[in-house]
């Protein structure tokens, strides 16, 4: 099953954000479909729209994965089905 | 990004974490018809097996839900078919034997609160409606998640004044009972007017018989949000812009309830029922519906121009929900609780909000005079004149009322009594000594009023 997901991330800029999330998601069959980063005063912030293969990796799984990166890296990282943002802002 | 925009993303997530956004509640409704059993000891084994088999699967799917959407989905309740239709198969007078398997396999599948504890007694109160009636107190005292409603008055058929007496009296001996908590089993018992059939919201939710066996029924959250939007709004904005704005919030945060009541429902393989608009306030600071009043411009809630305010409110979030969903149901309109609202609590410390305000309030939004402490030694005559006087306001005026008072034991106005939780504290609050005692006593049934006469 393949899953439309947004994933953020907000923390204070850094080397090797994007090398270390993207890692994750390769490393779990996640493939990037798009991806947007800016930097407000410091902070970075960085949304990725991704697919997720679920038979390979289940979505809880790769949402520990995530957060265990982010605590590592020091940046919040939140992995959040694609749905909830199209129903929130789209009829 | 499939048309969705960097900003969107991010004010979708700080809704989330610093505007309090969450769904308050995934309730799962039951069927119990088919538990009933002249033998109060099966009815009760049917009661707990038919609750802890079907409701099993709530809590981890909420919790899974919750995960995968980011959303906090913050109860999980069941509620069932108004026990004493049920409870008529079976010739027992003490019927808290049914509460108590309602207690054990709500423990059982991890939920807080069960609502279902209930009668509707609205035009004459029957044998077992009676029974039932009789059983609350105890009832509430001996368990920890059970929830009782009765509903004592309607549109079409008035108001039983005997009935309201009569919950004015179990609600006094429930405070008695539960006097070593405060009469906190006060606050897990609501007397309606024009109950509605799915409500989602504890203390109230019951599975009315109009229901399928099992439905899932969702209430919205969010007066946190709709408060951050007013709050950024210019100083001179018109009310019209007010309106406009707290209506574009309400599609928002009701497009999110109609998301995870579909979702749930799919994953718990039961039809999905209703998304309920209320905006629910909890004691967490900001999360407030008088902060939206005062937000809007009154000094503070209860003084002139909040019954304006509110109804401005309510009818937005109304108006901005028809959009995001064609299931509109429960209750949906804004509630007042005073315990569970800080903002409600300093209103009333500041002698701007008053019992007479908050029964004003009642009649432009939902339940009104809801988790209200008044002293324990309120006659209860006063408390069944407050409730009629409620009661009133929702038969002419075609609409849902309830009350939700605690008249807690020995205590005094000026005293504080604390519920923790999500329940919050609350000051007593002080009542009129003017009570319509003799009107009470008069019992009989308050006529159907002739705006009833629809058909």
């Amino acid at each position: 099953m393949h899953t439309p997901a947004i994933l953020s991330v907000l923390g204070e800029d850094r080397v090797g954000i994007v090398a270390a999330i993207s890692r994750v998601l390769a490393d779990s069959s996640a493939n990037i479909e798009d991806i947007r980063q800016t930097i407000i005063s410091g902070i970075f912030s960085m949304t990725m729209l991704v697919t997720i293969d679920e038979e390979k990796t289940p979505f809880d799984e790769l949402q520990r994965r995530l957060t265990e990166v982010g605590e590592e890296i020091g940046t919040q990282v939140t992995l959040q089905r694609e749905d909830v943002f199209r129903f929130m802002h789209r009829i | 990004m499939h048309n969705i925009s960097p900003e969107e993303i991010v004010e979708t997530l700080l809704m989330i974490t610093q505007q309090n956004l969450d769904i308050r509640t995934v309730t799962l409704g039951l069927s119990l018809q088919g538990c009933a059993d002249p033998d109060i000891e099966v009815m009760a084994r049917n009661i707990y097996e038919t609750v802890t088999s079907r409701a099993e699967q709530l809590v981890p799917v909420c919790e899974a839900v919750s995960a995968e959407y980011g959303i906090p989905i913050v109860n999980r309740r069941i509620a069932v078919t108004p026990l004493a239709s049920v409870a008529a198969a079976t010739a027992a007078t003490d019927l808290t034997p049914l509460a108590a398997a309602l207690d054990r396999a709500a423990a059982e599948v991890g939920v807080d609160f069960v609502g279902g504890f209930s009668a509707l007694v609205h035009k004459g109160t029957g044998d077992a409606e009676a029974r039932l009636i009789d059983s609350i107190p105890a009832a509430l005292a001996t368990t920890e998640r059970v929830c009782a409603s009765v509903n004592v008055a309607s549109t079409r058929s008035g108001i039983n004044m005997g009935a309201v007496l009569r919950m004015a009296e179990v609600t006094a001996e429930t405070a008695r009972l539960t006097a070593d908590r405060d009469s906190f089993g006060c606050g897990k018992l609501v007397v309606f007017c024009n109950m509605v059939e799915d409500n989602p919201f504890m203390a109230g939710a019951t599975h009315g018989v109009g229901e399928p066996d099992a439905v899932v029924n969702v209430g919205i959250s969010g007066p946190g949000v709709v408060r951050a939007v007013v709050s950024s709004l210019a100083e001179n904005a018109d009310l019209t812009e007010v309106a406009e704005a707290i209506k574009a919030t309400a599609f928002k945060i009701t497009r999110v309830g109609e998301l995870i009541a579909r979702e749930a429902a799919r994953r718990l393989g039961v039809p999905m029922g209703i998304v309920d608009l209320s905006l629910a306030p909890t004691p967490a600071e900001g999360d407030s519906v008088a902060d939206i009043i005062e937000a809007i411009g009154v000094e503070r809630c209860g003084g002139p121009g909040t019954t304006t305010a509110l109804a401005l409110l309510n009818d937005a979030v109304k108006k901005g929900g028809a959009m995001g969903t064609s299931s509109i149901g429960g209750l949906s309109g804004a509630f007042i609780p005073v315990s569970e609202d800080a903002s409600m609590v300093r209103a009333v410390n500041d002698g701007a909000l008053t019992l007479e305000k908050l029964e004003a309030m009642t009649a432009v939004c939902s339940v009104g005079l809801d988790m209200i402490v008044v002293p324990g030694d309120t006659p209860v005559e006063t408390l069944a004149a407050i409730m009629a006087d409620a009661f009133s306001i929702g038969v002419i005026n075609h609409k849902t009322t309830a009350t939700r008072l605690i008249p807690a034991a020995g205590k005094q106005v000026g005293d504080v009594v604390e519920y923790g939780g999500l329940f919050g504290s609350a000051p007593v609050m002080s009542v009129n000594g003017w009570a319509g005692s003799r009107l009470i006593r008069r019992g009989g049934r308050f006529p159907a009023p002739l705006g009833s006469l629809r058909n």
